[in-house]
């Protein structure tokens, strides 16, 4: 054993739950151990106290039965005002959770743990209300007694005889900050109760009068001081670790409690947690799910069932087993998990069964080795509800019929060979008989084959014949290990053909999980993600879901092709307590279960990504711990998609915005300059003019006029570009497509650069039979514009410049050719990219013009490009589609 | 003649000191509006021969002002706009301003689209002397439906002579393709646009030079056509 070494998981353990206890807010139970002790009031004094200190006490709900001290008490105290619920005629005042939440008070009172909330509250439990105030950072005093306690549940209803119904997990408890035991002797709470101080409803006297007989309440305390006693060892022990006292690093210890579906488990699953409690160690529940389990009525299913969440809920880790033989496959789990004790229930079997079957615990005793093995009396419960006697499931016929037929039809062809072959040989027909049945139906239709292949032997076979009457006594043998044969093949077929079913279901789930996980390795975004992850969820699940994600703050359902759940309102309440608070919820479940749908959080690395949403069609399909295992495994691989899917997302957008700001910087130092420039000649042209006035001759102030208006026309086409641009890239610019002739939107475009034309020679070159084209002729000319404006710019004064459109049924191409030294090599496709402009001194322009033809040719679906003339110059070529219909002809002209 | 009266309806005072300059110097009267609704008021009280507004006025939508301002006069009104605003130019052109001139503009386009709406104005008395048209080579006879090119006639389809004498009639004005579809094709036609495009290709490849780089039947895209006046 390995002595002190600290245990990294318990380390890592501890250091989540300090984290998670500095938000959370504090939690004070007044634990007494029985009613009347007093709890209410001192938890109201010490409010009081609280409140003189000036700090922020609110009144969450508290019973003082009319009691006059402890109504005192609440005078000065601010009392949050109950939730009214109508129930049954009558209304309830409960606890406004909501109100409460709202409220946000430093400390708030919560009177009566162990209540349950009526029907349509969010939880079922009032503990869960207070838990749910302490994760939203409220200090909660509260306050409980002993019999309430989950593990001690069996214990109280042995003691008093009173079974109590409305339990608080041990989890809570120890949850608890503080917990300040109420303490009064039993004498002084028998006087108490005998001058009406203790209040006791009017239907329960009789009950209670049993319950608080002094043996009863010296029990009682005793229990609450034990109890609170360990509390205290176990905070003394966590003192001790975290100050670094050394000698104690416990061990860890692994307890694996085996449950059976007997009422008596719940009981072990107490035990259970009462030893892992003592010796600070983990615990496992598990159920092995043998052959022999195939049998169990749906009633033993269900408390199978129910002991696993009662384990949860007490703390345990749960796990299904599925094996032939109980005891090896719990050892084999036991070993693979460095389990150091095995807790089982004494065995039920009586005696002979025990001698001729073997007992589980023999062998776990015979195979523990190093792991020590308990062994609990399980007694029968007075308070646990009888043992339901189990109701005969709906037999199928058609197996029995079956076997009916087959044993008919060996008896055929044992009847054709009996005059030719010997009786054994008849016998291995029946038994072959037997075996056909044995693998196609259950125990039952295989029982009635052997049985009847045994009758119809001895009546047809064995002298005398056709009678049941035996001549010779050695066929008693015969018949008798026929039978045995016959049920042990028959034992053995059936066991291995549920085994086999067993595997192939786990097999599937696996399958399906990893066909999941493979699928979503290989797909991206989060909509095509969801949509893989919710096929294969209704695939294994047969249901119907949802997936919401936050969206904008709120969670919002995806709309997903396989996503058939529809959430309203409350359910999508439901989904958001689900989202913040990162537990499961809805149906199914203790909280909400009002709900249509259990929704279960997305839990990746960081948190929460969302929630979904399942409306299984069989309501308790999730009653299973191990199916609501398979689906929570379900929804985290969904999680871990979405998160990867968002971070990659996230990736980009980073990318992107890198990309944005570099654009941005070269904008600016662009735009900045080429703003600056016509605007300094502006101003100093202006100002000359002014402060010099009359002493420029006439030719000077010529010029400089002239330099003002052509300053002011490039800063006009620069303004006009940026808007241009922004327009194309904010994606608000539509087409506003019509028929129009090339040759016009050339010549609007020539029109409006007459001026920097000037005296250059262009030629145009336009086949007269061009058909009409489907443009937004304003954009267009645009295009034209900013192709003649750059080829203006770039080549000498007089060069000329040449157009030619052409056309082929598909598309028409536009050329703009011009004389120029050409484009520098390799920047052929560069030039269409924003704010590059060409490495050349003197030029002027932000670089918009050509990604702006760029935008607008691929606006219209066609494409533009560039290429050095070899007789020098450069053309710049684009082509717009002719895919349209040609409008209606034009009527005639007369 | 009295100097013309000219009503200016524009809310940028920078835009108004220059115009101010502008028109005084070539002796216009102007007064001017800040707003939409003192533009009414102006227009109502100094009878203008010519109202020019900014479509983007503080008070009220331009194209409201001027719909206000055609359910009593017939005054020229000539729109100033920016470019890229071809949509608003057309709505205001239809809602009946009579030519637009786009921002920034220089002087002489606005002094000429002024002098072209006043002419307009002033031809509307004597309609009989303008049988007789003419602009650099082109020369049309109203009267005996005789279209020439420096002296050589020049052979039109009626639907071809219909339109050239439509845009004669607001020579040097833009004409909208709906206005042209209505006075030519009647108003069943006004949503075949093409017709107008498919017939100004067919007059200026008879009557321009260089189809392509056209002198007299110039394009206005997005908006419509303007017959060069002078």
């Amino acid at each position: 054993m390995t002595g002190a070494r600290p245990d990294p998981d318990a380390l890592l353990a501890r250091a989540k739950e300090e984290e998670a206890r500095k938000t959370r807010g504090r939690l004070k139970l007044f634990f007494g151990a029985a009613a009347g002790v007093g709890k209410t009031y001192a938890m109201l004094e010490a409010a009081g106290e609280l409140k003189a200190d000036g700090i922020d006490v609110v009144v969450g709900l508290v019973e003082t039965h009319g009691r006059v001290e402890t109504e005192a008490l609440l005078k000065g105290l601010d009392v949050l005002p109950p939730r009214l619920v109508p129930y049954r005629g009558t209304t309830l005042r409960e606890f406004d959770l909501d109100a409460a939440l709202e409220r946000h008070p430093t400390v708030i009172v919560v009177d009566e743990l162990a209540h349950s909330n009526p029907e349509g509250s969010r939880h079922a439990k009032r503990w869960q209300d207070v838990l749910e105030l302490a994760d939203a950072g409220i200090d909660v005093y509260t306050a409980m007694n002993v019999q309430h306690l989950e593990s001690l549940n069996d214990l109280v209803a042995k003691i008093t005889g009173v079974v109590v119904r409305e339990t608080v997990p041990d989890s809570t408890l120890e949850r608890a900050d503080e917990i300040e035991l109420v303490d009064l002797p039993p004498d002084d709470l028998i006087q108490r109760l005998q001058e009406g101080k203790v209040y006791v409803p009017q239907q329960a006297q009789e009950a209670m009068r049993n319950f608080f007989r002094k043996g009863n309440l010296i029990a009682l305390r005793e229990l609450a001081l034990r109890r609170t006693a360990e509390r205290v060892d176990a905070q003394m022990q966590a003192y001790m670790r975290d100050h670094a006292i050394a000698k104690t690093w416990p061990v860890a210890e692994r307890i694996l409690v085996c449950v059976s579906p007997s009422p008596q488990a719940a009981q072990l699953v107490r035990a259970g947690r009462r030893l892992a409690t003592h010796l600070g160690a983990q615990w496992i529940v598990a159920w092995v799910e043998t052959p022999a389990a195939a049998k169990l009525s749906q009633a033993d299913r269900d408390r199978v069932v129910q002991t696993l969440r009662l384990a949860e809920q007490l703390g345990a880790e749960t796990v299904t087993l599925t094996g032939s033989t109980m005891s090896e496959e719990l050892l084999a789990y036991a070993r693979a998990r460095n389990v150091s004790k095995i807790v089982i229930g004494k065995p039920a079997r009586t005696l002979w069964k025990r001698i001729l079957m073997g007992s589980i615990v023999d062998a776990l005793v015979r195979g523990s080795g190093e792991i020590d093995i308990h062994v609990v009396s399980a007694e029968k419960d007075a308070g646990a509800p009888a043992p339901a006697s189990r109701p005969v499931t709906p037999t199928a016929w058609a197996p029995y019929v079956e076997a009916l037929a087959v044993v008919a039809a060996c008896t055929g062809i044992a009847w054709l060979m009996f005059p030719h072959l010997g009786l054994s040989n008849l016998i291995m027909v029946y038994l072959l008989g037997v075996v056909a049945i044995a693998m196609r139906s259950g125990r039952g239709p295989t029982a009635l084959a052997s049985l009847l292949s045994v009758a119809t032997f001895d009546f047809f076979f064995v002298p005398p014949f056709f009678s049941f009457a035996v001549s010779d006594t050695q066929y008693l043998v015969t018949f008798a290990v026929m039978l045995i044969v016959a049920l042990v093949i028959s034992g053995l077929t059936v066991r291995t053909r549920a085994q086999a079913e067993a595997a192939r279901s786990r097999e599937r789930r696996t399958a399906a999980l990893y066909a999941m996980s493979r699928e979503l390795a290989s797909t991206r975004g989060v909509d095509d993600l969801l949509t893989i992850a919710v096929r294969h969820i209704v695939e294994v699940f047969p249901a119907d879901v949802a997936v919401l994600l936050p969206e904008g703050g709120r969670l919002t359902p995806r709309t997903l092709p396989a996503a058939t759940l529809h959430t309203d309102a409350a359910e999508q309440a439901v989904a958001e307590w689900v989202y913040a608070h990162r537990e499961l919820a809805g149906l199914g479940t203790a909280t909400l279960p009002g709900a249509a749908a259990l929704y279960v959080p997305l839990i990746g690395s960081r948190g929460a990504a969302g929630v979904l949403g399942v409306k299984p069609a069989e309501p308790h399909a999730f009653d299973n711990p191990e199916q609501l295992h398979l689906l929570e495994t379900f929804a985290n691989q969904t999680a871990l998609a979405i998160e990867r899917a968002t971070l990659a997302d996230e990736a980009q957008a980073s990318q992107v915005r890198i990309e944005t700001e570099r654009l941005r910087n070269s904008l600016l130092s662009s735009v900045s300059h080429d703003l600056r420039t016509p605007l300094a000649t502006i101003t100093g042209a202006a100002t000359t003019i002014l402060e010099s006035g009359t002493r420029l001759d006439q030719r000077t102030q010529q010029e400089l006029l002239e330099s003002v208006r052509d300053e002011a026309d490039r800063l006009n086409r620069l303004v006009q570009n940026l808007l241009e641009m922004t327009r194309l890239e904010s994606g608000a610019l539509q087409l506003h497509k019509d028929w129009h002739p090339v040759e016009e939107v050339v010549g609007a475009a020539l029109g409006r650069l007459a001026k920097s034309l000037g005296s250059r020679r262009v030629s145009v070159s336009i086949p007269p039979d061009l058909p009409l084209v489907k443009i937004d002729d304003v954009l267009i000319e645009q295009v034209f514009v900013n192709l003649l404006d750059n080829a203006i710019k770039y080549t000498p004064p007089d060069s000329a410049i040449r157009i030619i459109v052409t056309a082929t049924d598909q598309s028409l191409t536009a050329e703009v050719a011009d004389h120029g030294p050409g484009l520098p090599k390799g920047q052929e496709a560069l030039v269409f990219e924003k704010f590059h402009r060409a490495a050349s001194e003197g030029r002027r322009g932000a670089g918009l013009g050509l990604a702006i033809c760029r935008g607008v040719v691929q606006a219209h679906g066609g494409r533009i490009w560039a290429h050095n003339l070899p007789e020098g110059g450069v053309a710049f070529l684009f082509t717009l589609p002719l895919t349209d219909a040609p409008p209606a002809s034009v009527p005639a002209d007369a | 003649m009295p100097d013309p009266i000219v009503v200016l309806i524009e809310d940028e005072p920078q835009i108004r000191r220059f115009l101010r300059a502008t028109l005084n110097g070539q002796g216009y009267r102007l007064f001017e509006a800040a707003t939409g609704a003192d533009g009414i008021v102006e227009v109502g009280s100094r009878q203008p021969d010519v109202v020019i507004i900014d479509l983007g006025l503080p008070d009220m939508d331009g194209v409201a002002v001027i719909r206000r301002l055609r359910e009593w006069t017939a005054v020229p009104i000539i729109v100033l706009s920016a470019r890229g605003q071809e949509r608003d130019k057309v709505t205001a052109l239809d809602a009946g301003a009579d030519d637009y001139v786009s921002k920034p503009f220089s002087a002489g386009e606005l002094l000429a689209r002024i002098r072209v709406a006043l002419r307009h104005t002033a031809g509307a008395s004597h309609e009989a002397d303008e049988a007789a048209f003419k602009v650099g080579d082109l020369q049309v006879d109203r009267l005996r439906r005789h279209v020439a090119l420096g002296g050589a006639e020049v052979r039109l389809t009626p639907t071809e002579y219909k339109l050239l004498t439509t845009l004669i009639r607001h020579a040097g004005k833009v004409v909208t393709h709906q206005q042209l579809l209505r006075e030519v094709w009647g108003p069943a036609h006004t949503d075949q646009a093409h017709y107008v495009r498919i017939y100004m290709a067919h007059l200026r490849h008879k009557l321009e030079a260089e189809p392509a780089r056209p002198r007299y039947l110039l394009t206005e895209p997005g908006v419509g056509y303007r017959l060069a006046a002078d």
